[in-house]
């Protein structure tokens, strides 16, 4: 069934300008499996995937996501942060199997 | 499946306490994989198991009749070979500000499984309403997007059609 879970990544610029937009990229492993599908010997594949992504800078919330089955296999997600101040962004990963992940990244603002 | 609208957390409360999932399963009534299911606090089951995209509307959103706005930008791909991955960027044109700003963006595709696909919950820190991500489509539909403002204002994209060669809910 699963393949590699966890692994979190981000990808960011260590440095902005304050007021700058910048994009964050992040990747994950994980199966997304929907619990609709079956495997070659017939039996249902159980539904395996990230519910919830947390984002916060400093602790601050940024931006709370809720995702369903219908998120691709290792999922990929991009979105922005107005930075106006150094600081660490983290994020936090949670699966319906009780799997938990998490990554950091600074940003310096000059 | 449940003829009750009871949430699935409430139920699983119920039926564990007096034994019954495994005598439910057993009966087909329920998916052995929903019994032991272990969601994460706080997470939407209800909109996220809606079976059609009115359901999947009212439960997430409020509404299923949402005005387009050309604000509300969603970009995918005209035709997807695979629908297991279709990139999908969405953004919001809307100031980020205390005051104003976009505080919840929902993602649907029409006809899948289920339809609601992604909900976003947006801070002012964000700075811009974006996202992009791979979404799973089981064949060629509509995506849509609706945004919702601090102020409780909605506005949805334009539907959106890919068309998809390979269905994508193998995964």
């Amino acid at each position: 069934m699963a393949g590699n879970v966890g692994n979190p990544m981000i990808r960011m610029a260590s440095s902005a300008k304050k007021g700058e937009i910048v994009e964050i990229r992040s990747l994950i492993m994980n199966p997304m499996t929907t619990g609709l599908t079956k495997d070659k010997a017939g039996k249902v594949i159980p539904a395996h995937f990230i519910q919830t992504v947390t984002v916060t800078f400093d602790d601050k919330p940024l931006l709370d996501i809720d995702w369903s089955t219908a998120v691709s296999a290792n999922p990929y997600l991009a979105f922005k942060l107005r930075a106006e101040s150094s600081g660490t962004l983290k994020m936090v990963w949670k699966d319906n199997t009780g799997g938990n992940w998490s990554a950091d990244s600074k940003l310096t603002v000059a | 499946m449940m003829s009750k609208p009871i949430e699935r957390r409430q139920f699983l409360g119920a039926s564990l306490a007096t034994g019954a999932v495994a005598t439910a399963a057993g009966l087909g009534l329920i998916k052995p994989q929903l019994a032991f299911a272990d969601n994460v606090a706080g997470w939407p089951a209800k909109a996220f198991d809606a079976k059609l995209l009115k359901e999947a509307m009212s439960d997430s959103v409020g509404k299923t009749n949402v005005p387009v706005s050309s604000k509300v930008k969603l970009t995918a791909p005209t035709i997807a070979e695979n629908g297991g991955a279709v990139p999908v960027t969405i953004e919001v044109d809307s100031p980020m500000t205390e005051d104003d700003y976009i505080a919840a963006v929902y993602l649907f595709v029409d006809h899948n499984p289920t339809p609601l696909a992604s909900q976003f919950t947006f801070t002012p820190a964000a700075g811009k309403a974006y996202i992009q991500q791979r979404i799973k489509m089981a064949k060629t539909d509509n995506v849509r997007v609706v945004a919702k403002t601090n102020k409780g204002v909605l506005m949805a994209s334009a539907p959106r059609e890919v068309k998809v060669t390979i269905g994508g809910c193998g995964g």
